[in-house]
């Protein structure tokens, strides 16, 4: 049988010599490794001070992106529900009425679009789901909340501002790999 | 006379803000060397380096609620935490702090009361220490505190044991029950820790479990008792038994060094020529360090060792440490009636 | 002057805490109010220039035996309604036994001459010094025997305690 681990020793049941037996060695041996620690590099991040680095591609509070004239890009077609694992989205579909498009780019759009929070995964796969480019995860985190209904985001939340200064940058997560993984119609949810 | 009698009063109330300032300080320095043993930095939230974090934790105490269980013992519940806090103020009357202040050609001893029994004094201090624990612990009438009580009672008993054992070889040596001859007679590098290692060692391990650090906390364990014998205290109450506890670790401390680490004498220090003052001083400076090392290594101990079982606990007293400090009496007398 | 208040504040401390372990419902309470005795007996010896007797008093009594009786009484739980009365003939074997201690105490006083006591503020009895060498030339052989005593009841403990296995 192999070893599942390297690290693994082999236990006997000897009887003990008399140094082993008073343990002043073996506690003395505690004494040195603890004392050793107390010149180690401390491993605490002074969190408000310091912020952990997030990886470009960190996936955390969702986002309903807007194109460059500033038109919802969503348009309620619900794939990003049904890819949810958790079942986290929720949406209510509408059409566009004249004189509308200067807010949603297509002619239908969402009326509700709420993501729970405390459901969530943050797998991304709304995101890989979306075909209009409408849905990323951000940087932000989620915070915590006294009451359960606050997590559940409206598009309040999500949408992202009007103002273009204010827009969320997600350039990052637009590769041209994740473009051209957009695009392959090999997949079924790009069909 | 009143004079001495004022200087009295005044030097009891330095010496009671003294334990409480450090008993409060020993609380932020457990945490972080805690922290740093662990790679972390503890507590440094609260002003500059967490300094005002005992202020914070007292503040917090004082105003959390007053519980009382329904069918507590009500007088013995509240007698509980007040005479564990009392008792941990009274060993601090006989331990020489230094040498003679002198003002206006007068000797101000730098100690409480110089009685002949000093070390007795202690003895009897330390035994009836387990009071408060027993007290609270049953008139909260919850068995995890029970139990707590019940532990800390047999462990203190069996412990006393060889902690007296352990002081008698000193005692032997020196020929006398007061703390101040047996500090007299370390002048210098004489220190007793040379020639009472083994008694030491007993000694020290004695004082872990009199003060219920672990390894020994075996009264409050939170893995088997909830908290303890403090499982129903809250408030004020639970804090005067946490403090009480950094009261003795810095009165065992000041025990332990003035027994064995020669007291406040280091040696060539007396050889400087200082004035009595400024001597007084130092060496008061010098056994408030080496009160400090032993409060480190309470810590130090604490954050390495796990917690005995309990019948490894008892084994320990009765079957290892009685026998051995028997025999380093019996050694210790053998020495001295060869050196006659 | 000032000890002559001491005296009686510590008789008067006794005197109620004896009456009120025998008065107390509680075991428990009981027992705190005999260490309290004791504590007040322990003062007495202090103003009698006895420290060394008074320490080793709190040691030996307050500090070991009322705390293993304290142990006792918590672990066993004793409460107040598990206690059965007591047969008439048990109270007055108590009423006789304790008659007889007293009978003796009043002998023990009747026969004594006060005037010959040690001064208390000037005796040395008390003291570690004076106690050992009484102790250890003058009685030398009852204190020998005592601890003898002592070990007598020590293995007799032990024999009890291990009795099913010894005999089986």
């Amino acid at each position: 049988m192999t070893n599942l681990t390297s690290r693994s020793k082999i236990v006997s049941n000897k009887k003990m010599t008399f140094w082993e037996r008073i343990y002043l060695p073996a506690i003395l041996g505690g004494l040195r490794i603890t004392f050793g620690h107390l010149f180690r590099k401390k491993t605490t991040v002074q969190y408000p001070e310091v912020q952990r680095e997030f990886s470009d591609i960190y996936r955390g509070k969702h986002v309903l992106k807007r194109d460059d004239e500033g038109r919802e890009r969503c348009t309620a077609c619900g794939l990003c529900a049904v890819a949810c694992p958790a079942e986290a989205i929720t949406m209510v579909a509408a059409e566009r009425k004249p004189g509308e498009e200067n807010l949603y780019r297509e002619e239908k759009y969402a009326v509700v679009y709420e993501i729970n929070m405390l459901r969530c995964i943050f797998c991304g796969d709304c995101e890989e789901a979306c075909p209009k480019e409408a849905i990323f995860l951000t940087k932000e985190i989620v915070h915590s909340e006294y009451h359960r209904d606050e997590l559940i985001y409206g598009k309040d939340v999500l949408v992202e501002p009007m103002d273009p200064a204010k827009r969320i940058d997600v350039s990052k997560r637009q590769t041209p790999e994740v473009l051209a993984f957009k695009q392959n119609k090999k997949f079924k949810h790009n069909r | 006379m009143a004079i001495f009698i004022l200087y009295k009063f005044l030097l009891a109330s330095i010496i009671l803000v003294l334990s409480l300032l450090v008993a409060m300080y020993s609380t932020l320095i457990e945490r972080k060397v805690a922290g740093w043993f662990q790679d972390r930095h503890g507590p440094n939230r609260a002003g500059p380096w967490g300094l005002l974090q005992p202020l914070a934790d007292g503040v917090k105490l004082f105003f959390k609620e007053e519980f009382m269980p329904n069918s507590a013992d009500k007088f013995l519940y509240i007698l509980g935490p007040s005479l564990t806090m009392f008792i941990a103020l009274l060993t601090s009357a006989v331990i020489p702090w230094g040498p003679d202040l002198v003002i206006n050609g007068q000797a101000f001893p730098l100690q409480m009361a110089d009685i002949n029994i000093g070390i007795l004094y202690i003895f009897a201090i330390v035994s009836i220490g387990v009071y408060g624990i027993m007290i609270g612990g049953w008139a909260s009438n919850n068995k995890y505190a029970l139990l707590g009580a019940v532990r800390a009672s047999s462990q203190m008993i069996s412990y006393e044991l060889a902690m007296s054992l352990s002081i008698i070889t000193i005692v032997m040596m020196t020929g006398s029950l007061s703390m101040r001859d047996i500090v007299a007679q370390q002048q210098g590098f004489h220190w007793n820790i040379f020639y009472q290692p083994l008694g030491f060692l007993i000694f020290l391990i004695c004082a872990f479990a009199e003060t219920n650090r672990s390894p020994f906390d075996l009264p409050e364990c939170e893995t088997e008792l909830v908290g303890g014998y403090h499982t129903e205290y809250s408030s004020m109450k639970l804090g005067f038994y946490l403090f009480a506890e950094y009261i003795n670790m810095f009165i065992s401390g000041a025990v332990m060094a003035t027994l064995f680490l020669g007291g406040y004498h280091f040696p060539f220090i007396d050889k400087l020529g200082l004035s009595p003052n400024v001597f007084a001083f130092v060496s008061f400076m010098v056994l408030f360090s080496k009160i400090t090392f032993f409060g480190f290594i309470y810590m130090w101990i604490r954050w390495t060792l796990p917690r005995f079982r309990y019948d490894q606990l008892m084994r320990l007293g009765w079957k290892s440490l009685i026998p051995l400090a028997i025999l380093n009496v019996v050694i210790t007398g053998v020495v001295i009636l060869l050196n006659k | 002057m000032f000890t002559e208040y001491i005296f009686y504040f510590l008789s008067i401390m006794a005197l109620f805490s004896a009456v009120m372990v025998l008065v107390s419902k509680k075991p428990i309470h009981s027992v705190l109010f005999l260490t309290l005795t004791f504590f007040a007996i322990a003062g007495h010896y202090v103003l009698l220039n006895a420290q060394f007797l008074a320490v080793v008093h709190v040691i030996v009594y307050a500090g070991a035996i009322m705390v293993l009786f304290l142990f006792t009484v918590m672990l066993l739980n004793l409460n107040n309604d598990e206690r059965s009365p007591k047969p008439v003939w048990v109270k007055i074997m108590a009423i006789a036994a304790g008659g007889m201690l007293m009978l003796t105490l009043i002998g023990v006083f009747r026969g004594y001459d006060i005037k010959s006591a040690h001064d208390p503020l000037t005796t040395q009895i008390g003291l570690v010094k004076e106690l050992g060498r009484i102790l250890y030339h003058e009685y030398l052989i009852p204190f020998e025997l005592s601890s003898v005593l002592f070990l007598t009841a020590m293995v007799g403990a032990v024999l009890l305690g291990k009795k099913e296995q010894i005999y089986k």
